[in-house]
């Protein structure tokens, strides 16, 4: 078996890099750093160190989980346009939107582990073992269906690369249904985690039909935003070959997807304030605040104001073709998805409560370094699988080569603006 | 993790962690991991099974074990009984609120009742106080009232619990099962199972769940040492509780301490089955209704006007 010489090349290549190369893995290490901190603190005290309370039994840690299971789905989807158009550098693009869908969705579980209660009995939602309700909770669905999106794209991507190593052409019939049956699941995994909330009648703020639809409708918004960053990243500085029209076709792509999660979010606004049922409550408390209480109404409107700037830089295509403007406008996208699905979901949902009380969160220092945390491993879990995947995917890294040649110069690390 | 584990921290008050606190909580940590190795009871703690895969024998030796942590714990001579549901027996509660004067004495009989953690403070039953003019509107009720005296002029008391819905939100979500409904329909937690996910807190309309976001404290001296698994034995950091129709008291024949507790009468509890019952009385010859219908939860507590 080559595959020893597969981790041990991919070691060297972990161990051999420039100065960026070094700082970044520095910082993020100190990320984590900061992340085990607070979450020893949080594990010895409680959920106390929060600042989720009986209103609000869900914050931060879920708004980011439903944030970035946005993104892990979308980094798959971009699968298709990637078909559909033929581009030239189809298999990188593959390849890179799986890598940052595996990152995705380990940050997505980390972020649902440092929320619960009891850590210690994680293994109860372990079928077989423990007790999984399913099929009543969605829940389960979800615990289901993210970790098969995980094992999925893992087993793609590391036969892939695994085959480039070897230099053997990977298998069409093998890998392709894969390819392909990771777009469903994709969609459902936005779908399963839309319907966690969507199925409450206890919260009307969920409790719409167009939930889940909003949600796919965002996550192709944040998803590609993310993808259009990193290719230009990956297009200065590697000579990996990607075209600009790649690039313009996904910032087209993302216009109609903004398009559409606007008009869903007019869609509702609509209903609420023109038929003013005590539904209204929530949208309220979002964009102008209940009784003097107003801590999400300057995010709501900068998340609202961001998302129509950004859809107005991608529809014109001179804005969409400058690479200033264009990744302003990824930028903004990516903060303006982010709000909304980070706050300006879960928050309302809770506020004001099934007994009408109104109880401000925001998060609270230990929920900020633990999230801090998360990223951070996300992020070096992201940077140590492209740092073997970028000389996989250029032939400079294989059974001839073992002792990959560029290793050394090659030393900037990609995804260091992609934060 | 037991309780034991975790009961000696609660000193540790900055937002701040100190390099010990940092070594504290990772010790902390592997301690559980070495603590479910080592002493047989914390092991058998971890590894218990869900409480409606336990067979008879289980159940006695985990109700003995409780006992004695209990017991080390608090001082003094614990019961922790597995009083199963009775043939025939389907609870239900009634709530006169032209009575109920928004006192609160049944939210504290039923915190020294069921072991609510004093510190930080935890009540099941929440009084809403509402305006006449405006009947009841969940949106515009207030739980922070703090009058001189009860009740208040142009206003009037809406006390609500766990309102042991016959289609329970919070038992279809949960992921692990450990909420369900038992054939005398108490809705129940095994706090053993709980995995702290909190999904039953979005699910449930009526606000009637609650976490222990920290570890609970109650004083040895207020210890309530009557306990039911399934009620008000004491609780764990990071699950939740919830109100139980006493299960300890009322599967023993007698009245929820709420109902006791109450002044002015105005809380009635039966078997809905039993034709003699004050509660069916209650439901034949009164007008009840039941709130938020529209969520078709369909709750068994029951508020009408008595007079
Ligand atoms: S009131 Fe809430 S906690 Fe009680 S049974 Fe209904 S949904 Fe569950
Ligand atoms: S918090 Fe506990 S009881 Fe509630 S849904 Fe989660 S595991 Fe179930």
């Amino acid at each position: 078996m080559h595959f020893l010489e597969f981790v041990k090349g991919s070691f060297r290549i972990w161990t051999s890099g420039g100065k960026g190369y070094w700082s970044w893995l520095a910082f993020l290490g100190m990320c984590v750093m900061v992340g085990a901190f607070g979450y020893a603190e949080q594990l010895q005290r409680g959920l106390v160190t929060t600042s989720m309370r009986d209103p609000v039994s869900w914050g931060f840690y879920i708004g980011n989980f439903t944030f970035l299971v946005g993104v892990a789905a979308a980094a798959v989807v971009l699968v298709i346009p990637a078909y559909i158009y033929h581009w030239k550098p189809i298999k990188e693009i593959v390849i890179i939107g799986e890598l940052l869908a595996v990152s995705a969705v380990i940050m997505c579980l980390l972020f649902v582990a440092v929320d619960i209660g009891r850590p210690d009995r994680f293994w109860h939602l372990i079928p077989g073992i423990g007790h999984l309700n399913f099929p009543s909770s969605i829940l389960a669905w979800d615990v289901l269906v993210l970790n098969g999106y995980a094992v999925l794209n893992l087993v793609v991507v590391t036969y892939l690369l695994y085959c480039a190593f070897v230099k053997r052409e990977a298998s069409a019939s093998f890998v392709t249904p894969l390819i392909l049956m990771s777009i469903p699941f994709a969609v459902s995994i936005h779908t399963v985690t839309a319907f966690v909330y969507n199925g409450l009648p206890a919260r009307p703020f969920w409790n719409s039909a167009i939930l889940a639809p909003r949600f796919l409708a965002s996550a192709f918004c944040s998803g590609p935003a993310i993808i259009l960053v990193l290719l230009q990243l990956l297009k200065k500085y590697t000579r990996l070959e990607i075209k600009n029209e790649a690039i313009w076709k996904i910032a087209e792509l993302m216009a109609y997807a903004m398009f559409i999660n606007l008009f869903l979010l007019g869609a509702e606004i609509f209903r609420e304030y023109y038929s003013g049922t005590h539904h209204l409550l929530f949208f309220e408390y979002l964009f102008t605040g209940i009784d003097g209480k107003t801590a999400l109404v300057p995010y709501a409107w900068f998340s609202v104001f961001a998302s129509v700037a950004a859809f107005l830089i991608f529809l014109i295509p001179a804005t969409r073709k400058n690479p200033v403007t264009l990744n302003l406008g990824a930028l903004l996208i990516y903060a303006g998805v982010y709000i909304e699905k980070g706050i300006a979901l879960v928050i309302p949902g809770f506020t004001p409560s099934t007994l009408g009380e109104i109880y401000e969160y925001s998060p609270s220092p230990v929920e900020i370094k633990v999230a801090v945390g998360v990223f951070g491993i996300g992020f070096l879990i992201f940077t140590l699988m492209l740092k073997v995947a970028l000389p996989l995917m250029l032939g400079e890294f294989d059974i001839d080569q073992p002792v990959p040649a560029r290793a050394r110069d090659r030393a900037k690390p990609a995804p260091a603006a992609a934060g | 993790m037991t309780a034991k584990a975790q009961v000696t921290i609660s000193d540790n008050r900055e937002t701040g962690l100190s390099r010990r606190g940092f070594v504290k909580g990772a010790l902390a940590a592997a301690a559980t991991g070495l603590l479910a190795s080592c002493s047989p009871a914390a092991r058998e703690a971890f590894f218990q099974r869900h409480f409606r895969e336990l067979t008879q024998d289980d159940k006695e030796r985990i109700l003995d074990r409780l006992e004695a942590e209990y017991g080390r714990k608090y001082g003094g001579e614990f019961t922790v009984d597995a009083a199963p549901a009775a043939e025939g027996v389907q609870f239900a509660y009634a709530l006169d609120l032209s009575r109920c004067v928004g006192c609160r004495r049944c939210v504290h009989a039923c915190v020294k009742e069921n072991n609510q953690s004093r510190d930080p403070e935890m009540h099941w039953i929440t009084v809403l106080q509402m305006d006449k003019e405006k009947g009841i509107d969940l949106s515009h009720a207030t739980a922070y009232y703090n009058p001189k005296q009860v009740p208040e002029e142009g206003h009037f008391y809406v006390p609500v619990a766990c309102q042991q819905c016959r289609r329970p939100q919070c038992v279809t979500v949960c992921p692990v099962g450990a909420t369900w409904q038992e054939p005398d329909g108490i809705v129940v937690i095994d706090y053993n199972w709980c995995i702290g996910c909190r999904l039953c807190m979005a699910a449930c309309p009526y606000g009637a769940r609650h976490f222990n976001w920290a570890e609970p404290n109650i004083p040895d001296d207020e210890v309530n040492r009557d306990t039911h698994y399934l009620g008000n034995r004491p609780r764990y950091k990071g699950v939740v509780e919830k109100c139980t129709f006493c299960i300890q008291r009322t599967r023993n024949g007698r009245y929820p301490a709420c109902v006791e507790a109450c002044p002015v009468g105005a809380r009635k509890f039966g078997n809905i089955l039993d034709k003699d019952s004050e509660i069916r009385y209650v439901i034949e010859n009164k007008r009840v209704f039941i709130l938020k219908e529209e969520i078709n939860t369909q709750p068994k507590f029951y508020y009408f006007y008595g007079v």
